[in-house]
């Protein structure tokens, strides 16, 4: 057994995962969730497992390090975070559907990093640059709070499908009867987003203090710091209108999907399109 | 409540509308940035984009948007709507985290959404001090009034929480204090000595030294105040070629007397006296350095050939010198040495370079070390607002937490008579995280009643 079947097991247990999640949106039967839930648990545990040999591996070929250096570890972690994010909060929250808008994210994130062309799943030496404890911390971070972004984004987007059905006095017997109340929804909205935020401002912060250990500036507007900042920003005012302007609701869901669409655009966006220091995405 | 007519001017920079249309504006602005590529040559810019945009934006500063005085202008009014902002209300808060609870009308204590009303067959003041001591046994600590009709406990939790997002919003204003402060710009155009915070870089060849940088971008002179030597570059590299270490050994000279000696290396920078060095490119040269030692004398001496230049050392009679190489681009990985002493024929040799060898000779036995000769080439700053910036955000971490997971949490206990009967009126709140307080007011309430 080595790292790259058991990450393979993963991609194939979220998928299973997205799908019985679907499913119980659909018919509406408590035991496809329980099915969902146990495919995603048993997921996350043996990409827990993946990582960790992964790491050892490392040492193994003599360049240790941890697994989260390169665009495919860095997506392989994306897909950890979120369904360990989405996992704590169906535990917490008791809406398992939820997991129908957020699971297939982390099944995306394992599908891409293992079929996507011009993505190398080489454990790679580090280059002076990356050797920094700092850079770990900041990895961490941002991922943690891109998980908590992505479960929000979800969630936005089954807000104003909710919605829609509600407008249109669709009868609870159909699909989004399942869907928990638009309140619950809302308020499971902004609390995510506020954890994320917290996450992300650490990311922001520890990446500034790696920058200025390697290179002796903490800011240098390239262009995915800037897109940081502009998430950090969108985020914030967010915050700000529903906490100080009373937004709710729909307005919230849109700017939680707009939110997620300004992190996919820092994390992808910035390396496919727009270039800069943050080498992932050539590696 | 005293309701002031408010300055229009003072109430337009305290809105928080004003603070997410502004939030709106420089998350949109910013993408500018992003796409139109910074600081390139103006010639850049009219080939992309043809003359006339070219020109309009040179006028608005977009090859340099981030310094320009649209961007920073936006900046400061960004400030300066979180400075009035939070002046005007600091001091609801502080009213409201110092007010009088114990004066709360009990009426109000009847409307709350938590409160809960319980019957007791005991006399009030038994009633009050075992209330008491249960909310302490709990950490609520009350304070006590006893008034007409009855007697009014109150404690809070939290209190000072109120303030975490005043010190988030103050952490903006100190990171971006930290950044003028460290600043190449202010030093230069508005303190007029470049001196005080700058950022540059220096080429330093092994064995030689330097007491200046040079500046990024206005390429001027700047006086370290001491001297900086390299005594020593390598490169270290892993089995598939990819560097693996950038090494620099540097000295620092001070008034003509060695301060230190230290490795440098990427993300291992030297801080002295507030100047920092990073170890950010090196320079490789086609000359060598070769230390030569007689082991059994012990006489060694080391010098900087050429490539193909004979050298002697006339005292033991030997000459040697560097006649091939093997190299990797401009990096030199081993090279042939030619050496002989006045006996015998030469001995000639591969050795990788940066490794010793030993040398038997019929004169005595030999070392010899060849190294390619490099320059390091450090990135130097000097940024005395770094630790503004650093402070400021775990201010900002600090202040997130409190204000995200923390409460402002009040219990009311109201103890009066009623038909002979002890009645206690109890009563919560919380300004977040309501149902969580709620259910531990239940608990505490129903431990109370048990
Ligand atoms: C990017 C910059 C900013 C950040 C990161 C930030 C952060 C925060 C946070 C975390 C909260 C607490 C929100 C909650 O509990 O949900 C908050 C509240 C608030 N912010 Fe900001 N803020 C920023 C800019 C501003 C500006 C420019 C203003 C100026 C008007 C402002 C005014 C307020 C007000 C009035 C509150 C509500 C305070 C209260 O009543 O409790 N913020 N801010």
């Amino acid at each position: 057994m080595n790292s790259s079947q058991l990450f393979g097991i993963t991609t194939l247990a979220y998928l299973l995962s997205s799908a019985f999640y679907l499913a119980l949106f659909v018919f509406k039967n408590r035991k496809l969730g329980t099915i969902a839930r146990l495919l995603a648990i048993a997921g996350v545990l043996v990409q827990t497992a993946a990582l960790g040999l992964r790491w050892y591996e490392s040492y193994q070929i003599g360049i240790g390090h941890a697994p989260l250096t390169n665009m495919y570890e860095s997506l392989v972690f994306f897909a950890w975070c979120t369904t360990l994010f989405y996992l704590f909060m169906e535990y917490k929250f008791k809406a398992s559907v939820v997991g129908a808008f957020v699971m297939p994210f982390a099944f995306v994130a394992m599908a891409y990093a293992s079929f996507a062309r011009g993505i190398n799943q080489q454990i790679s030496p580090l280059i002076p640059a990356l050797q920094s404890n700092w850079l770990l911390a900041h990895v961490i971070t941002c991922f943690i709070g891109y998980g908590a972004f992505a479960a929000a984004g979800g969630l936005g987007m089954m807000y104003l499908l909710k919605k829609r059905a509600n407008n249109r006095n669709l009868s609870p017997e159909t699909l989004t009867g399942s869907l928990p109340d638009l309140k619950v929804i809302d308020d499971l909205i902004y609390k995510t987003i506020v954890f994320g935020f917290m996450w992300l401002s650490a990311g922001i912060i520890t990446g500034a203090i790696w920058a200025n250990e390697a290179w002796g500036t903490y800011w240098s507007w390239d262009p995915k710091e800037t897109w940081s900042i502009i998430t950090w920003f969108i985020y914030a005012s967010t915050l700000h209108a529903r906490f100080t302007r009373g937004w709710r609701g729909s307005r919230i869901a849109w700017l939680a999907i707009i939110g997620f669409i300004a992190v996919f655009f820092t994390y992808f966006g910035v390396n496919y399109l727009l270039s800069g220091l943050h080498s992932y995405g050539s590696a | 409540m005293t309701k002031k007519k408010k300055n229009p001017v003072w109430a337009f920079f305290a809105s928080v509308k004003l603070a997410l249309f502004l939030l709106f504006v420089l998350a949109g602005t910013s993408i500018i940035g992003t796409v139109v590529p910074q600081n390139q040559p103006p010639e850049f810019y009219v080939r992309q984009y043809g003359p006339d945009t070219a020109a309009f934006m040179q006028h608005l500063g977009v090859p340099d948007m981030y310094n320009s005085w649209w961007f920073l202008g936006l900046l400061g009014l960004f400030c300066l709507n979180l400075i009035v902002c939070s002046l005007e209300r600091i001091p609801q808060v502080w009213r409201l985290v110092t007010k009088d609870n114990l004066a709360t009308p009990v009426d109000r204590l009847r409307k709350m959404g938590i409160r809960k009303r319980i019957v007791l067959d005991r006399p009030l003041p038994e009633t009050v001090k075992m209330i008491k001591s249960h909310l302490g046994r709990h950490h609520w600590r009350t304070d006590r009034r006893d008034m007409e009709g009855g007697t009014m406990l109150f404690a809070q939790k939290g209190a000072w929480t109120r303030f975490g997002v005043y010190v988030v919003h103050t952490s903006i204003l100190v990171i971006l204090l930290g950044a003028i402060i460290g600043s190449p710009a202010v030093a230069r155009k508005i303190l007029k000595n470049p001196n005080i915070a700058f950022k540059g870089s220096i080429m330093i060849p092994e064995s030689r030294e330097s007491d200046f940088v040079w500046a990024f971008q206005t390429g001027e002179k700047i006086n370290l105040g001491f001297t900086i030597r390299c005594d020593y570059f390598t490169i270290d590299y892993y089995a598939n070629g990819m560097p693996r270490t950038y090494l620099s050994k540097v000295t620092v000279i001070d008034h003509g007397k060695k301060v230190l000696t230290t490795d440098l290396k990427v993300n291992k920078p030297l801080t002295y006296k507030g100047v920092t060095f990073y170890q950010a490119s090196y320079q490789p040269f086609p000359d060598f350095i070769v230390t030569l030692k007689n082991n059994t004398t012990g006489a060694s001496r080391t010098s900087i050939i050429p490539f193909g230049k004979q050298i002697k050392w006339p005292e033991i009679g030997a000459s040697f010198g560097i006649i091939n190489k093997e190299t990797f681009g401009e990096v030199v990985r081993r090279v042939k040495v030619w050496f002989r002493d006045n006996k015998d024929k030469p001995s000639i040799f591969w050795v990788n370079a940066g490794r010793e060898a030993v040398i038997e000779r019929p004169s005595g036995n030999f070392s010899l070390m060849t190294k390619q000769l490099y320059a390091t080439g450090l990135q130097v700053t000097k940024d005395p607002g770094v630790w503004f910036v650093y402070i400021g955000c775990g201010m900002m971490l600090a202040g997130l937490l409190v204000a995200f997971f923390m409460s402002h949490r009040k219990i009311w206990a109201f103890i009066h008579e009623e038909d002979g009967k002890t009645v206690v009126l109890l009563a919560g709140s919380a300004n977040k995280n309501k149902l969580g307080f709620e259910k531990r007011f239940t608990a505490l309430v129903d431990s109370l009643q048990a």
